[in-house]
């Protein structure tokens, strides 16, 4: 659980050589520096993999945005590349898997708790928690800000609103490690994993209908799981895989893409003391700052499922073949973003992808937002001076982010 | 000036709220209205250039005045 030593990393791979005829995100030089593979692709056409039984990664902006848009021809059915596809039908996560027209009420039952005036009632706790990290370590001159602060402040936050124990915190940690990280290339302890979170939902299910939780005190009424178990869609209670399927998603969407984002910008800010000083000297800058940092190092590349042949910018795109949503390499698009691969804190035209594009605009973005601005905040009030020393690992996968951010200070 | 949300086009980002929240209103799934009639108090005029140039949606419309 540790992010990942030796056996830990996916499986070796055959090495990229080409990465516009036989790419793979899993490959380490992507997991290392993706953007100089990115620069390369967008000058072409959309490039093509044969694994993942065929796959296509589009880079530039306006390709990314395109496919976004259009589900009519790309189902959301399957939002993850594997190896071979497993599970015909998939496992359901809605609403993320969800399809118009269904699509817009299963994400209906979950807005209301991710609006940014209920966002705006978690400030406080999110406070809490991130001072209540810094105290642990603050006096040690040093810390590993992924393992220590990052990673702790999303999976805290969750479980509030799940309604489930914060001391289960390191269950979701290592089960989410083993879906997205492990489970990129190992069917079987993704399937496990998978398996375990439903059961763990099933009992804090079965707990709330005896009138019982183990949630901790003062947190949220009703809470997500809750609100799951009382949905209902034209007045047809919400089917147990539905439900198992949204709690499922709310952890695992939940935890590592905002911790690789805390993450990745306090690397930035680590390594660019110029922008981390005008932070702080100029904190009305924190809007646009945040946006910047989500735009640079956006963590999560999500994936569509083609519903029926298509030819997309002259790439002839059979039914059944994925495509690679690069939202990070969007974001890189010097055609969208002029000095793209440059951090402009008050950059003023910004319509970044990070949460994505259109109709699947990520349930959670004013708490991803919330969480990074707080987290940002209160460890420049406390540690305004810092160095990056030490290896950073990034993670693997398709959500990505420092599992690894060693820094000193005082 | 004045700013308008298109109802249509939001998806609900929110990032008009977040970047300028004296002149743009969530409702409860977090999608965005232009607070009273949308007018812009003097000022806020960069705010509201900035909220429209942060829409990846394209839904935040700005009409200066006597357009």
């Amino acid at each position: 659980m540790s992010g990942g030593k030796g056996g830990d990393r996916p499986a070796d791979r055959r090495p990229v050589t080409d990465w516009r005829t036989d790419w793979d995100h899993l490959d380490a030089r992507w997991r290392d520096d993706p953007f100089p593979i990115w620069d390369a692709l967008r000058d072409g056409p959309i490039a093509r993999t044969e694994r993942f039984e065929g796959a296509w990664l589009p880079t530039r902006y306006e390709d990314v945005e395109a496919i976004a848009r259009d589900t009519g021809n790309f189902t959301s059915r399957r939002v993850v590349l594997r190896d071979r596809k497993f599970d015909d039908p998939p496992l359901p996560a809605p609403p993320l898997t969800s399809d118009p027209p269904e699509h817009k009420a299963h994400k209906q039952v979950l807005l209301p708790l991710f609006s940014p005036r209920e966002v705006a009632r978690l400030e406080p706790l999110t406070r809490r928690i991130c001072n209540a990290l810094i105290d642990g370590f603050v006096a040690d001159g040093g810390c590993d800000a992924a393992q220590q602060y990052a990673r702790h402040v999303p999976v805290r936050i969750i479980a509030y609103m799940l309604g489930v124990p914060i001391r289960d915190s390191h269950l979701f940690i290592r089960w989410i490690h083993e879906i997205l990280e492990v489970g990129a290339s190992d069917d079987e302890r993704n399937r496990n994993a998978t398996k375990a979170m439903r059961d763990y939902f099933r009992h804090h299910i079965a707990l709330r209908k005896e009138g019982r939780t183990e949630a901790d005190p003062d947190g949220p009424e009703p809470d997500l799981i809750r609100v799951m178990m009382d949905g209902s869609l034209n007045g047809v209670p919400l089917e147990e895989k539905h439900v198992l399927g949204t709690l499922n998603l709310l952890m695992v969407a939940g935890i590592d893409t905002t911790w690789s984002a805390i993450g990745a910008s306090l690397l930035h800010l680590g390594r660019h003391p110029d922008d981390r000083r005008r932070l702080i000297e100029e904190p009305g800058l924190m809007p646009t700052a945040v946006e910047e940092l989500l735009r640079a190092y956006a963590p999560v590349t999500m994936a569509r499922e083609v519903r029926q042949d298509v030819e997309l910018v002259g790439c002839p795109m059979k039914k059944g073949e994925m495509v690679l949503l690069s939202f990070p390499a969007a974001n890189r698009d010097p055609a969208m973003f002029p000095d793209a691969d440059k951090v402009v804190l008050d950059r003023q035209e910004n319509r970044h992808a990070a949460f994505g594009i259109g109709i699947h605009r990520c349930v959670g973005s004013n708490l991803a937002r919330m969480e990074l601005r707080v987290a940002i905040e209160e460890w420049l009030g406390r540690i305004p001076d810092y160095r990056v020393a030490g290896e950073i690992r990034w993670s693997d996968g398709s959500v990505r982010g420092p599992r690894t951010l060693p820094v000193t200070f005082g | 000036m004045r700013v308008r949300v298109d109802p249509d086009r939001c998806e609900g980002h929110a990032r008009c709220h977040a970047l300028a929240p004296e002149l743009f209103e969530p409702d409860d799934f977090g999608n965005a209205t232009a607070l009273g009639d949308g007018a812009v108090p003097p000022g806020m005029e960069g705010k509201a250039r900035l909220a429209a140039a942060n829409c990846p949606e394209y839904a935040v419309e700005i009409v200066e005045d006597g357009g």
